[in-house]
């Protein structure tokens, strides 16, 4: 049998492959480029308090989570009560970043849902969130005490996410600072 | 009641469809009269049963039955009752009953034009036919039943998509489905074919009818499809080279390499295998469609809501259909006999070249449609192949194939000679270097001019093709006898003019389009204005109005050029409250030989609105250009030499020539 | 008169920095349309497989802003390009840079040309010779009798 006659029936299995494959992929989702890298510099004012002015700066010191967040965005509403449960037992410290949204929407929102951050970046103009590649909410980062991102989670953080995704993340920044030190 | 009389229709020609493939392939292998005749009858009931089904859904849509959830989930009372019809199909339940209707209507339509086909060819036809739809049944029953109940019954539907409720889209299903459902009977020939093991001239004669209908109801389809983009996004495009654009024109390249094939292989009893492999592999790229669409692998602004599990079973489908084809092919194709021999200087040649740089340009859009599906599997990365790819990969090839398109129809079969038509080849070359000189002077572009010197010289060989089958300048031909000259003419000959003329119109549309288009955005104020390409848009008023179920935010908009009015514009913004979707509805003056093309967005009288305006120079021939080729080949289609235009001699029973 | 030329020097001089400008900094015009171009070969994350420059989401509109910010600044085409790419992959680029990952991509086209053109001058000089048969005067003759004779056999 000449293999132009087998190639054919052969180029088709192997995209079949691929195409099923593909069906287990989500092609919308991006990986981040921002792994291991500094958070980029930024000065933004602070949601409550426009007088206060945020900076990176405001990121270094313990692993801090930051997560993006409007009250326009649907999908937050489902990972709200983790973080509001992370924040009463102080596991993290948890900035948020409101993006694109209407100060006094939000402020409503968090008046509603509750308010689990302790800052909250205003970016209405998407300057800091271009800077970290995002590409909808909600989206958290997980940086380390020297500021730098190390993961990041596309998606609302669930309860079994936080188990199983960032706990394991954040233990592993810890150990790792405890043994350099 | 009458949901449940769809949902026992539909169940019922699942299961007689299935007893179309066991019987007709039965029949055949026994050469048992009354199996192949109950499968003939089989198809037709097959067909009444999906008619039925799909007249059901769209009465139930039609008086807004909300107690089917399909119904509920896509439509609304205060919808026009014309795109309640539509709607029909406007959703992924309804647009497959659809696809199976068609498909069950073609293998109905195999029954009645194919008397004149060997008995044993036909049934076991028939039979594949019947098997596929009986995979695409199983599919629609299993997954995606269209006639699942919802209780409680609402008060009212969730409506339809705005963008849908617009004739354009509304047609633009059907016809495309015409297109990919009716390249199945090439593929059920193709496979029966194989199955018999026997393929030469006369079954290419047989099949070339059904691919030129399925290839020029695909045509129309695409047309519409990028007729309704063009008016509706707002902003002109006319192919965006998106995942499921790109799924829809895979078909079209390789149908068209198909039907060239059949055309060699009818009359020289050559290129067999190309035909067959075009055959299965154009039905299979509709399949790869399909699945594409509905099963959420690529991002498309087209893609349906995203199921894995309906892609799955579409995925099996296809393992069986295709991969069982190829399988076969890979088995059987051993005896086909190669055709005769041709020379490098031949119409033969030509058509090899034709088909390599078809199916070269297939390959080309499938590598760049699938390629982030393979990366993304291999290695996780991301990346997206835009237009700017599918830009400078298609268009040489397509440049290179209308070089060679607009000399191999002038060559004889077989052997011939490049001094014999030198004068014919000089003559266009002048014109063709001619204009794109001019071109080059006149619109200061390369590429442009390169483009409208390709689109003249197929523009000049294809009129002296013609010219020379109309004996225009031999002795005996006068003006007189040109209209009996015309009239004798095959309709495949005026096809074939007619659909190679279209392609040069279309090209100079492309051309004309992706050169001298303009545009401009900007901010105005009532009684501001802005200009493009020596036209004035003035923004005179805003006013608001009522539709049906839709508020409108209306500018006038005047055009003038030189001072002279040349047209006034009413570009809208529509909210429909029910789907809490805007549309923006451009407006365009249209001419032929430019569209000026004007939409509003949203501001108010403080700020102004954003107003953009179009100059899109030639972009109406690329559609004219494209119904051309359609028309061409339905014109080809009614050549009086078809056997199903006519009976001819051979009765049912005779041998046809056999290759081995 | 002194005081004319003096105020007439003065007035001059005063436009050497609006003219300076001109010539220096790219104008309005050019900056729109550098943006307009850079934009359309950037892919919008948020969107079905659409340009920033085509579409209306909300991040598409600020990374135009962006975009028109780094044109400003002085960028080039490509290293506005290169900026996007930085934070958001390979991804945000319409048309595929060419690396290692994507060298199969932009070189398939070109292979499929070369191997199908191989295989048509292999298929042309692997068929069998022509049988160029030479009819002989016999032969003519029967073949004009059979074209002449209307009642030929079918």
């Amino acid at each position: 049998m000449t293999w132009s006659r087998l190639a054919p029936v052969g180029v088709f299995f192997v995209l079949i492959v691929f195409l099923a494959i593909g069906l287990t992929r989500d092609p919308s989702v991006i990986p981040t480029e921002m792994i291991d890298r500094e958070m980029p510099s930024f000065e933004l004012t602070e949601l409550r308090d426009e007088s206060v002015l945020l900076s990176n700066q405001d990121l270094v010191g313990q692993v801090t989570l930051v997560n993006v967040f409007g009250s326009w965005c649907v999908a937050c509403l489902q990972e709200h009560p983790t973080l509001m449960d992370l924040s009463r037992d102080g596991t993290v410290k948890i900035v948020g970043v409101n993006w694109r949204d209407d100060r006094q929407d939000a402020l409503d929102w968090l008046t509603k849902h509750g308010d689990p951050y302790d800052a909250i970046v205003f970016d209405a103009e998407s300057d800091l969130v271009i800077e970290i590649g995002v590409t909808g909410a909600p989206e958290t980062f997980v940086l380390d005490a020297s500021g730098r991102i190390r993961f990041k989670q596309i998606g609302p953080i669930t309860p079994d996410v936080w188990r199983k995704v960032i706990r394991p993340v954040i233990d592993a920044i810890e150990q790792e600072a405890t043994s350099a030190s | 009641m009458l949901a449940e009389i769809g949902q026992i229709a539909l169940i019922i020609a699942l299961l007689i469809s299935g007893l179309q493939g066991w019987m007709g392939l039965q029949g055949a292998h026994q050469n048992d009269r009354r199996a192949m005749i109950f499968a003939d009858r089989a198809a037709i009931a097959q067909a009444v049963l999906c008619i039925l089904a799909f007249a059901l859904l769209a009465h139930a849509f039609m008086v807004s039955d909300f107690s089917v959830k399909l119904v509920a989930s896509n439509s609304h009372t205060s919808k026009p009752l014309i795109y309640k019809f539509s709607g029909t199909w406007g959703n992924h339940e309804g647009s497959m009953l659809l696809w199976v209707m068609i498909m069950a209507l073609f293998g109905a339509a195999m029954v009645w034009f194919g008397k004149t086909l060997p008995s044993g060819l036909r049934a076991r036809a028939i039979a594949i036919q019947g098997l596929t739809t009986t995979g695409f049944l199983a599919f629609l029953i299993f997954t995606s039943n269209p006639f699942e109940r919802l209780s409680p019954i609402p008060e009212n539907g969730v409506g339809l998509n705005p963008l849908l409720q617009d004739p354009g889209l509304a047609i633009h299903p059907p016809f495309l489905y015409l297109g990919y459902v009716g390249f199945s009977v090439a593929f059920s020939f193709a496979v029966a074919a194989l199955i018999e093991g026997r393929v030469d001239a006369m079954w290419a004669r047989w099949i070339r009818p059904w691919v030129l209908l399925a290839w020029s109801f695909l045509t129309i389809g695409i047309v519409l499809g990028s007729v309704w983009a063009y008016y509706e996004l707002g902003w002109g495009g006319w192919w965006f080279w998106d995942p499921v654009e790109n799924v829809s024109f895979m078909p079209w390249i390789a149908g068209t390499a198909l039907l060239h094939s059949t055309l060699v292989a009818q009359a020289r009893g050559s290129f067999i295998r190309w035909t067959l492999l075009l055959a299965i592999t154009t039905f299979s790229l509709s399949l790869v469609g399909t699945f594409i669409v509905r099963s959420g692998v690529l991002t498309s602004v087209h893609a349906f809501a995203v199921d894995p599990d309906r892609g799955i079973f579409i995925l099996a489908l296809l393992i069986l259909a295709t991969g069982g084809a190829l399988t076969l092919y890979a088995l059987r194709s051993g005896k086909i006999e190669h055709g005769a021999s041709f020379d490098l200087e031949s119409r033969e040649a030509g058509l090899v070249l034709n088909n390599i740089l078809l199916i070269v340009a297939t390959a080309t859009v499938f590598l760049g449609t699938f390629y982030p599906l393979v990366i993304d599997a291999l290695t996780g990365d991301k990346i997206t192949v835009g237009p700017p790819y599918f830009e400078r990969t298609f268009a040489p090839i397509m440049s290179l194939l209308i070089v060679f398109m607009a000399v191999a129809p002038l060559m004889k079969w077989r052997e011939d000679n490049w001094q014999r038509i030198r004068k014919t080849l000089i003559v266009m070359g002048a014109i063709a270097v001619l204009l794109t000189i001019a071109v080059m002077v006149f619109g200061k572009t390369t590429f442009g001019a390169l483009g409208m010197g390709l689109a003249a010289w197929l523009l000049v060989g294809t009129f002296a093709n013609y010219g020379r089958k109309l004996r225009i300048g031999e002795r005996k031909s006068n003006i007189g006898n040109l209209l009996k000259r015309f009239s004798l003419l095959p309709g495949a000959t005026h096809g074939f003019a007619l659909a190679h003329l279209g392609l040069a119109v279309c090209t100079v549309g492309i051309v004309a389009m992706g050169v001298w288009s303009d545009e401009e955005v900007d901010r105005l104020k009532l009684g501001e204005s802005i200009s493009v390409a020596g036209y004035e848009f003035t923004l005179e008023s805003v006013d608001r109005a009522q539709g049906p179920n839709f508020i409108s935010e209306a500018g006038r908009v005047v055009i003038e050029q030189s001072g002279r009015q040349v047209a006034v514009l009413n570009p809208e913004q529509r909210m429909y409250p029910v789907e809490r979707n805007n549309t923006t509805e451009g407006a365009m003056d249209v001419g032929a030989l430019r569209i000026l093309y004007a939409a509003k967005g949203e501001g108010n009288a403080e700020e102004g609105w954003v107003v953009s305006v179009y100059y899109h120079p030639l972009v109406i021939w690329i559609w004219i250009g494209a119904l051309m080729m359609a028309v061409g080949g339905f014109a080809s289609v009614a050549d009086r030499r078809h056997a199903f235009a006519r009976k001819t001699s051979p009765s049912s029973s005779a041998q046809p020539v056999a290759a081995e | 008169m002194r005081r004319l030329v003096f105020a007439f020097v003065a007035l001059l001089l005063c436009t050497a920095p609006i003219a300076a400008q001109d010539v220096t900094a790219p104008n309005e015009a050019e900056i729109d349309g550098r943006t307009e171009t850079i934009s359309k070969t950037l892919r919008c994350v948020v969107c079905q497989n659409q340009s920033i420059y085509d579409s209306n989401a909300p991040l598409a509109e600020d990374m135009r802003k962006l975009v028109k910010k780094r044109v400003e600044a002085g960028d080039s085409d490509d290293q506005v390009r290169e900026y996007l790419r930085d934070r958001y992959g390979d991804y945000v680029l319409m048309s595929p840079p060419l690396q290692t990952n994507t060298i199969l991509l932009w070189a398939g086209p070109a292979i499929l040309i070369l191997l199908g053109g191989f295989w048509f001058l292999l298929r042309l000089r692997g068929q069998p010779a022509a049988q160029k048969v030479d009819l002989t005067d016999e032969e003519r003759a029967r073949i004009a009798t059979a074209l002449n004779d209307k009642g030929g056999s079918t």
